[in-house]
């Protein structure tokens, strides 16, 4: 019987086939979805913030960064035993919940840095990103089947999508 | 300033967190009952210090969905503030406010988020004013934004701002609710200096 293994925010964890992997709620938070499509090790990391370089106290949570917790992930999946050269990603959230008119606070797009920061790391890790579905202004709940590299996608008024 | 440790919160600060939250949601419940001619009740403030992975909890999980007015604070204390009420009860809070005129169905129209904003508005000034009162602090909220989504989704934009500085987030919780159909939350989430400020204006030592 298969498992839904659920991570939380500023949390990640990894989830082999047939086994499936969610996080509920994604605002301006990004998860990133990893895979290796030989021996369906999969993982998912549900990150808060752009840049772990920028915060002052080190001893912190490095799930809740795009860089510390996109690294841990694929040290996590590789212990597994999966390649680290076929792993590919896919990616959701970064939303702007909330829309302040002339507004250039910088915690307000703190979504659209977190993406930003997401793609730099997968690219300097020369990691693959295979989908996307970031920005806009709605929270979004995905579920990542590491079987077939499904990533499913629910939004509150919207009709669930596969990316 | 200094700045407060969220692990040398005590006891004592909890008290008094809760009863300026006490204060706070009491005067805008006041500002409730008035614009809705009601009895509104509230139950006693809970001050929590959360792990992020239980934010979601906060309120009937993370997929919960809610309308949420959000106003960012400035002045000597900086922050959020949030108003959430669950879907249904917001639409027969609006539809009280607006003498049975709400839209039938789920979505909300445009004047209906604008309702909301105002109701936000006028209920979290009467929290914000009871408590520059009390500290003596400049507090100004920004213009209110709504929106209609997932607990989680809604609570990540707090829960960021505290990440930046540790791996908790402090609030300061009410819950209000009337006889029949209304439920709902108003959050105060200062920063983490700002905590070391309010506590400090009322001559604690921080």
């Amino acid at each position: 019987m298969s498992e839904i293994i659920k991570v939380g925010m500023a949390d990640l964890k990894t989830c082999v086939s047939p086994d499936g992997i969610t996080t509920l709620g994604l605002g301006s938070c990004v998860g990133i979805a990893l895979r290796d499509p030989v021996t369906k090790i999969g993982g998912l990391a549900h990150i808060m913030l752009p840049d772990s370089s920028a915060i002052r106290n080190s001893q912190q949570n490095i799930a809740k960064f795009a860089d510390t917790g996109i690294e841990e992930l694929v040290r996590q999946m590789v212990a597994l035993g999966a390649n680290r050269t076929r792993i590919v990603a896919k990616i959701a959230g970064g939303a702007t919940m909330f829309k302040f008119e002339g507004s250039t606070n910088s915690t307000m797009q703190v979504g659209q840095r977190n993406s930003e920061a997401v793609k730099a790391k997968l690219g300097k890790m020369k990691i693959q990103l295979l989908a996307e579905d970031i920005g806009k202004n709605y929270g979004r709940t995905v579920v990542f089947y590491p079987e077939n590299g499904e990533f499913h996608i629910k939004a509150v008024g919207r009709s669930e999508s596969v990316i | 300033m200094s700045e407060l440790s969220l692990e040398s919160v005590t006891e004592n600060y909890y008290d008094v967190l809760k009863e300026l939250g006490n204060i706070g949601a009491g005067n805008a419940m006041t500002a409730l009952s008035q614009m809705l001619q009601c009895k509104v009740d509230m139950r006693v403030p809970q001050v929590k210090l959360l792990d992020f992975k239980d934010v979601g909890t906060l309120m009937g999980g993370e997929e919960q969905i809610m309308l949420g007015v959000f106003l960012a604070i400035e002045g000597d204390i900086t922050g959020s503030m949030m108003f959430l009420i669950e879907k249904k009860s917001a639409k027969h809070l609006i539809n009280r406010l607006m003498m049975g005129m709400a839209q039938e169905g789920e979505e909300f129209s445009e004047m209906e988020f604008s309702a909301m904003k105002e109701v936000g508005n006028i209920i979290t000034g009467a929290y914000l004013n009871s408590l520059s009162m009390m500290t003596n602090l400049k507090i100004y909220p920004s213009p209110p934004a709504v929106t209609v989504d997932m607990a989680g989704a809604i609570l990540s934009v707090p829960a960021i701002e505290f990440g930046i500085y540790g791996d908790k987030i402090l609030l300061i919780q009410s819950q209000f609710f009337d006889d029949e159909e209304i439920d709902g939350y108003f959050i105060l989430v200062p920063d983490l200096q700002s905590y070391a400020k309010i506590l400090s204006s009322l001559g604690l030592p921080v």
